[in-house]
């Protein structure tokens, strides 16, 4: 322990002694169009990522009348906050999901991808898991209240990308967390 | 304390070497072996004809390894540069177990001659004697070569000087996979994203990284060409894809894939081709590590009721589980030389690295914590690569698999995290 605090105080100042880094010219991600899809994967990689709020905000107006949008409509509460060490749907937001699920059933051709994520504690890999676990928790509700799968595609962040930064159990609450996402939203 | 003034040496000479200052990582030593071997380095002959020296790096690498004590040969007159130069009680009387001696001479072609002997000043006898035409842009790789050679001759394992890192760099929502050389030097940036980068797994061959995006809103899978730059989808499928782990024979992966329910493994062909699953369970299975021989691997599962590290034997299917100590135990990697596994265990709100023996079970806690994370072992199973946190910021550390020498790579301004150490060069 003594070591690691001692061995601290250098790194300032060998910090201090280090340009910045020398980098070669940074390779910018690949477009796709140059991979190499293998047939099997189903979806393969389309072309970058659309600006997420790009769909759905056609009548983005105030007095929208897409539900989705409409801040007095339960469907604009899109997040399902879980229990520590839990993949349960907790009480209080099953209202929310049965209100999605209601709104798949009268639109069969309308799909969601239900992101899952998770606290900033532990593995990055295990944190995926566990966020999928709530995500497909909440597809799970879903199906019982009779949503079929090709409606759903559930994902998980881990903790890859926290709602609330925080370092504290404030924090971590948000970011146990599940996400209902629109296609093309 | 001698033992704190011990380890000022190599840091001072880190810091104002000049081979420090184009680094991306900086190394630190914050922690020694118990024992170390003396070696007295000497300058090449003729090595100041050039900017960038030989011995300087050589000595660097050596000291860094926390393996050995750096024995100043300066007053040894002449500088000895052959081995029927040197007077090897000069070297006794000043403490040096080790002596290197080396010249450096330009060939008529514009390369240059760099030959080296490594003695042992006890026996007196010559351990090694090497020599390369190299060019001057090559001084770096060779001067990795030649500690790769006196770390294998003096500790019987191969050395790693002249393996890479890779780790995953985040500057702002900027996140960039960077292969750099095990120092820390030489970092080139393989991938930018603005979107989350994780998991960086090293091919056996070292020619190609995969590694997890989430550039498309969910874990994808894809495999890079080091050589060729161009990037391939290694797994796209319905839900997240994640945790690749290649096989030894660099062939296929094992992949966590959610596709069919659940966080489930899956061998995958290294084209993305063939996708199988390698067990069914209704619980968590992520975080596949394979053994050195291809026949087993070792993952995270929940299936007990808390993660814990199983074994799968590939062939039969039968699951043994390996860790018992504690409700948190995740990330295994199967060590290089097949004895054990490294992995991170939680104790409370702490989380620090241990390594288990397979056959004895014995666990050894290797780092303090509180959030270390992601091991990667060193080829030659005496180093472990891993991420800590530190004021808030994540670095690099790694720690000896006996748990005695430590290092930190810091790298000013930027939130490094993930590390892959690669395979041994060939």
């Amino acid at each position: 322990m003594r070591k690691w605090i001692s061995g601290a105080f250098f790194i300032a100042l060998l910090a201090g002694c280090s340009s910045n880094p020398q980098q070669s010219a940074p390779v910018e991600e690949r477009v796709p169009s140059t991979a190499t899809t293998p047939g099997s994967n189903a979806g393969a990689v389309t072309g970058g990522t659309t600006a997420p709020g790009v769909g759905g905000t056609t009548t983005g107006s105030a007095g929208s009348t897409n539900p989705l949008r409409d801040p007095s409509n339960i469907l604009s509460k899109r997040s399902v906050l879980f229990e520590y060490d839990s993949f349960t749907v907790p009480d209080q937001y099953r209202g929310i999901v049965e209100a999605h699920a209601r709104y798949l059933q009268g639109n069969r051709n309308t799909r969601i991808t239900i992101q899952g994520n998770a606290d900033k504690r532990g593995s990055r890999e295990y944190n995926i898991a566990l966020g999928q676990k709530r995500a497909d928790a909440v597809r799970q509700l879903m199906r019982v209240l009779g949503v079929g799968d090709a409606q759903i595609e559930t994902v998980s962040f881990g903790k890859e990308k926290p709602r609330n930064p925080g370092h504290d159990e404030a924090a971590w609450a948000e970011n146990r967390r599940a996400d209902i996402v629109y296609s093309g939203e | 304390m001698p033992r704190f003034l011990r380890l000022l040496i190599p840091l001072v000479l880190l810091a104002f070497a000049p081979l420090a200052v184009r680094a991306q990582l900086t190394i630190e030593i914050v922690g020694g072996a118990g024992t170390t071997v003396p070696i007295s380095i000497v300058g090449f002959e003729n090595e100041s004809s050039w900017p960038l020296g030989i011995t300087g790096i050589v000595g660097a690498d050596l000291s860094r390894s926390g393996l050995f004590r750096l024995i100043d040969p300066s007053g040894i007159v002449p500088r000895p540069a052959r081995a029927e130069d040197v007077r090897l009680g000069d070297f006794r009387a000043r403490g040096a177990d080790a002596v290197v001696v080396g010249s450096m001479t330009s060939l008529a072609d514009g390369r240059v001659d760099v030959r080296f002997v490594l003695m042992d000043a006890v026996k007196q006898v010559q351990l090694a004697g090497m020599s390369y035409a190299v060019t001057p842009q090559q001084f770096r790789a060779t001067a990795h070569k030649i500690a790769d050679v006196i770390y294998e001759k003096l500790t019987g394992d191969p050395g790693v000087f002249s393996t890479r890192i890779a780790y995953i760099a985040k500057q702002g929502s900027r996140y960039q996979l960077h292969v750099a050389d095990a120092d820390g030097v030489n970092a080139q940036t393989i991938v930018t994203s603005n979107e989350p980068l994780l998991s960086p797994a090293w091919s056996p061959d070292g020619t190609r990284i995969a590694y997890v995006s989430l550039e498309n809103r969910k874990p994808v899978i894809y495999i890079q060409s080091l050589n060729t730059g161009q990037r391939q989808v290694l797994a796209n499928f319905k839900g997240s894809n994640s945790a690749p782990a290649w096989a030894p024979d660099g062939r296929r992966l094992a992949v966590t894939l959610t596709k069919d329910g659940g966080s489930q493994l899956f061998l995958i062909n290294a084209d993305g081709s063939g996708a199988a699953r390698l067990m069914s369970s209704p619980s968590i299975d992520t975080e596949a590590s394979f053994a050195r021989d291809g026949q087993s691997l070792l993952f995270t599962s929940d299936r007990g009721g808390t993660p814990q590290i199983y074994r799968l034997t590939i062939a039969t299917g039968a699951v043994e589980r390996l860790t018992f100590d504690g409700s948190y135990n995740v990330s295994p990697r199967a060590s290089p030389d097949g004895k054990g596994f490294v992995f991170v265990r939680r104790d409370g709100a702490r989380f620090q690295l241990a390594i288990q023996d397979f056959a004895t079970r014995q666990v050894q806690i290797l780092t303090p914590g509180p959030l270390d994370e992601s091991p990667s072992m060193s080829p030659n199973a005496r180093m472990v690569l891993y991420a800590a946190e530190q004021g808030g910021r994540g670095i690099l550390a790694a720690v000896s698999s006996d748990g005695r020498v430590k290092q930190r790579l810091v790298a000013p301004a930027t939130d490094v995290r993930e590390p892959a150490w690669g395979p041994l060069q060939h």
